[in-house]
């Protein structure tokens, strides 16, 4: 059905104009399409978050703006647009202006592979998942741009901080990912959603698949840089980390890219372990639309435990950080790949 | 061994706490029951403050815009910040025929007072006493200046009236 | 190969100025930082932010009107502040205040310290990392806000104590409420282990950090539950019992670790001290008068007093000398927080700035009461 609506658009435009035009015509469109739903599902989440902390807190959160103060964070971001564009004197002006662009496109190109639903994903190559893991690890570099640019010491600890997490993290996610692609054997999204369609990864894998979650719940917040692992911004001992001097739209762009980031890791797990846009059991395949709505509650699901993690525990410290990386996630992980492929080999998954 | 029971006892403590924050996430999102805050401008019809409540210094008038207060400025001597003025003027009283001295204007600087309640211990006739409001908010600071005697009162005469 | 290093790769010590506009610094504290990379080199205090001059404003002042600027100094424990100049000036005179004045100054500085220690533990939590621990402390102080503001008319600058007695007797609600607040109090608190205090990330960044020893911690005049985390005996309710301490059981909480975390614990375990304490007295207010009649201008005679009570943030003292007059000649303020933060550059060297912010929080500072 919704094929039936894209491909009705593809026919008119056909009609209007040459074939490569509308080639680069569709491009635009789905660009612009994806930066909507880029600032939806930004503005969305920090909404999610801000309400959901409110309970953790014994609080009601927004509440005043529209209902259930769902319109509070567009009222925020109209806020954030007005406001004046600050910045240091000594600052790296082109570097300092280029860092907030570095997050946003990286995290808008990892979002064209999310699969949404069977039907609506902008780029299914066959190297799906390297190419997400490679490129949510680009933006990481935007905020050590920005750390470094702003010319301002605080930032600059933030930015070599997101430096030391980012060589650590990047590991550990990866090695999670590649325990599930052993079992998965291909690359491409698709194809593993397609074959959890006999049981979700998480429970036809068992214990290697469990322990690869785990570690990837841990490593992904750290990759998206949330408590306990927010020593970037760390705002009791920063000020704000690497977005101290930016203000306005370059700080909202930080600010949505962050949630945005969230967001793609937990759409990476639910990809990997919980079947994508699967129903369980199968039990809504003949819905249309179905595969969205099971694809959302589930990628809802996962960012509530980050979000859960975000409002229980303290802060690590930056060697712990390490330690904890490179003394127990590193190990179990090289372990827990080995166990996977033992298992693959022996038939012993499901 | 410790390296494995250190993950396990971590990972247990962990658990524990969220059990905690969750325990309250949950009853929150479904009833609202543990909501500890205050919805503030929606329950100022249902907000009382407590009687003791020391929002400002009122002066108490009678239905008949008549107070107490007879200028004897000890009020002024107890404030440690200068945030009472006393205005005060000599009158003649037809009745006894001496000067009688009455108040002409009780100033009091909202933004200077610091809530102490020296000046209400000392008032030998309860002429002023607390207000339980506390929406000072203005936008102008000399609005916060008040004259506390009510235009066209009198003092009044002592038959011993308690408030 | 290593010459080249050091030539190309040249590491330099560098500044920061941590506040005074910092959320770690609690108010409006300075640190000058010397840093290598994250390591602290050497912390200088810059204080001063928000002096103001509430010691001299004093000797301007009557008796009766330095008690409120008192709440101005450590405004968490505002109750025992007052209660110093009370105290001493009734000692001057000799006046004899009556056992339901004790008492209910006992209770009142008890339920000031829970709740001091209260808001110290959220903070605690965000000062770490973990921001929920606040709004669970502000739940419990708010309830003791909730008694104080029944009975002393306010919620944080309560100015209740007065020269001979308190200002209000006690609100007929108050036995009840306090009562509610222990059984309350009770069941949370063993929440907060669970949910802080034996969090493995929370017991990590505590452990061992920010050490000092017994003897740096008399040599630097530590006092109050940071001394006290270092095994030192300081606590003035038993040294010199002043109000009621006397005739209610409670245990000197002492931790020889002299770490972060035993700091922690110490707090942690003088509020159920503080509970102990409440439960022995609810029940046992003395009748009688709440306020015993004075002078309407009091005077000192000449001599030198000095009063020490013990503050939520430790030993807090007030000398005063006198010339006979209706004001003091020269007052002095003994805040624990000044004593307490001097010991810093000691506690944070060769950690990280992450340690430092954890430090500070142990020490548990009140701006206001170090600058005054």
């Amino acid at each position: 059905m919704i094929l039936n609506i894209f491909t009705d658009i593809h026919n008119l435009l056909l009609g209007l104009m040459s074939a490569k035009a509308v080639h680069i015509t569709e491009l635009v469109l789905i660009g612009v399409a994806y930066l909507g739903i880029f600032a939806v599902l930004g503005l969305f989440l920090v909404w999610l978050e801000r309400r959901v902390a409110g309970f953790f807190q014994l609080r009601l959160g927004p509440n005043r703006v529209g209902p259930s103060g769902l319109f509070q964070t567009i009222a925020d971001a109209l806020k954030l647009v007005s406001k004046e564009l600050t910045g240091t004197v000594k600052a790296d002006k082109q570097l300092y202006k280029i860092a907030p662009y570095f997050v946003i496109t990286t995290a808008l190109m990892a979002m064209a592979l999310i699969p949404f639903s069977q039907e609506i994903q902008a780029f299914d190559i066959n190297i799906g998942v390297f190419f997400l893991i490679s490129v949510s690890s680009i933006g990481v570099l935007g905020i050590f741009l920005a750390g470094w640019s702003s010319n301002n010491k605080y930032s600059l600890i933030g930015g070599m901080r997101t430096g030391i997490q980012m060589i650590s993290y990047e590991l550990s996610v990866g090695m999670a990912v590649v325990t599930m692609v052993v079992l998965a054997g291909t690359l491409q999204i698709s194809e593993i959603v397609e074959l959890q369609k006999s049981g979700w990864f998480i429970f036809t894998g068992h214990i290697p698949a469990i322990i690869a979650f785990m570690i990837f719940m841990i490593a992904g917040t750290a990759e998206s840089n949330r408590v306990p692992f927010d020593l970037v911004e760390a705002e009791s001992e920063l000020g704000a980390g690497f977005h101290t001097e930016y203000s306005g739209m370059r700080f909202a762009y930080y600010f949505l890219a962050e949630f945005v980031n969230m967001f793609i890791i937990a759409s990476i797990a639910v990809v990997l372990f919980f079947g994508g846009w699967l129903s369980p059991f199968g039990i809504t395949d003949a819905i249309p639309f179905a595969g969205l709505f099971w694809f959302t509650v589930k990628v809802i699901a996962v960012i509530f435990i980050f979000m859960w993690f975000r409002w229980t525990f303290p802060r690590f410290r930056i060697d712990q950080l390490l330690t904890l990386e490179w003394k127990y996630l590193l190990p179990i992980n090289m372990v827990n790949i080995v166990l996977m492929a033992l298992m693959v080999w022996l038939g012993l998954t499901f | 061994m410790s390296y494995f029971s250190d993950i396990i006892n971590g990972t247990k403590s962990l658990l524990i706490g969220m059990r905690i924050t969750g325990k309250y996430f949950f009853v929150n999102f479904l009833t609202r029951k543990d909501v500890i805050t205050e919805q503030y401008p929606d329950n100022l019809e249902t907000l009382n403050m407590f009687d003791r409540y020391r929002g400002e210094v009122t002066m108490y008038h009678n239905e008949n815009n008549e107070h107490r207060c007879d200028a004897c400025t000890l009020c002024e001597k107890a404030c440690p910040n200068g945030s009472i003025e006393i205005i005060s003027d000599k009158e003649l009283n037809p009745e006894t025929g001496k000067n009688v001295r009455y108040i002409v204007k009780h100033i009091y600087h909202l933004e200077m007072c610091t809530m102490c309640g020296l000046c209400i211990e000392a008032c030998p006739q309860d002429a002023i006493q607390w207000g339980q409001n506390f929406h000072h908010v203005q936008y102008d600071r000399g609005k916060l200046t008040k004259v506390l005697n009510k235009p066209g009162s009198k003092i009044m005469i002592k038959t011993k009236e308690k408030k | 190969m290593e010459e080249f290093l050091t030539d190309r790769l040249k590491t330099q010590e560098y500044f920061l100025n941590m506040g005074p506009q910092h959320p770690a610094t609690h108010g409006v504290l300075m640190l000058l930082l010397k840093l290598d990379g994250e390591i602290i080199q050497n912390v200088e205090l810059d204080l001063g932010y928000i002096h103001r001059s509430i010691e001299k404003m004093c000797e301007r002042d009557t008796y009766k009107q330095i008690i409120h600027l008192t709440d101005r100094l450590d405004y968490l424990s505002s109750h025992m502040n007052n209660e110093a100049v009370c105290l001493l000036v009734e000692d001057a005179l000799n006046i004899e205040v009556a056992d339901r004045i004790k008492v209910i100054r006992t209770m009142m500085s008890e339920l000031s310290r829970i709740s001091s220690h209260v808001l110290w533990w959220g903070v605690m939590g965000m000062d770490i990392g973990a921001l929920t621990t606040f709004m669970y402390g502000f739940r419990e102080r708010e309830m003791i806000n909730d008694i104080f503001e029944e009975t002393c008319g306010a919620r944080l600058t309560m100015n209740y104590n007065v020269i001979g007695g308190v200002r209000y007797d006690l609100h007929e609600n108050f036995a009840k409420r306090v009562k509610d607040f222990i059984t309350h109090f009770r069941k949370k608190l063993p929440e907060y282990d669970k949910l802080l205090s034996n969090n493995i990330i929370f017991q990590k960044r505590l452990e061992g950090i920010g050490y000092i020893s017994k003897e740096d911690a008399v040599a630097y005049g530590l006092n109050g539950p940071t001394a006290r985390g270092s095994g030192v005996s300081c606590d003035v309710r038993k040294i010199h019992p002043y109000s009621a301490y006397d005739r209610v059981e409670f245990e000197e909480i002492l931790f020889p670790e002299g770490d972060s975390y035993a700091r922690y614990r110490v707090r942690i375990r003088e509020m159920w001290e503080s509970l102990s304490i409440l439960e022995q007295l609810v029940d046992k207010i003395p009748e009688g008068e709440h306020r015993v009649k004075t002078k309407a201008v009091i005077k000192l005679p000449e001599g030198d007093f000095l009063q020490r009570v013990e503050s939520a943030r430790g030993d807090f003292g007030v000398y005063v000398k006198s010339d006979g007059q209706k004001f003091p000649y020269r007052l002095k303020f003994r805040s624990p927080g000044f004593a307490n933060l001097t010991a810093l550059n000691k506690m944070a060297k060769g950690l990280k700035i992450a340690d430092l912010v954890a430090i500070l929080s142990t020490i548990d500072i009140v701006v206001p009461d170090i600058d005054r």
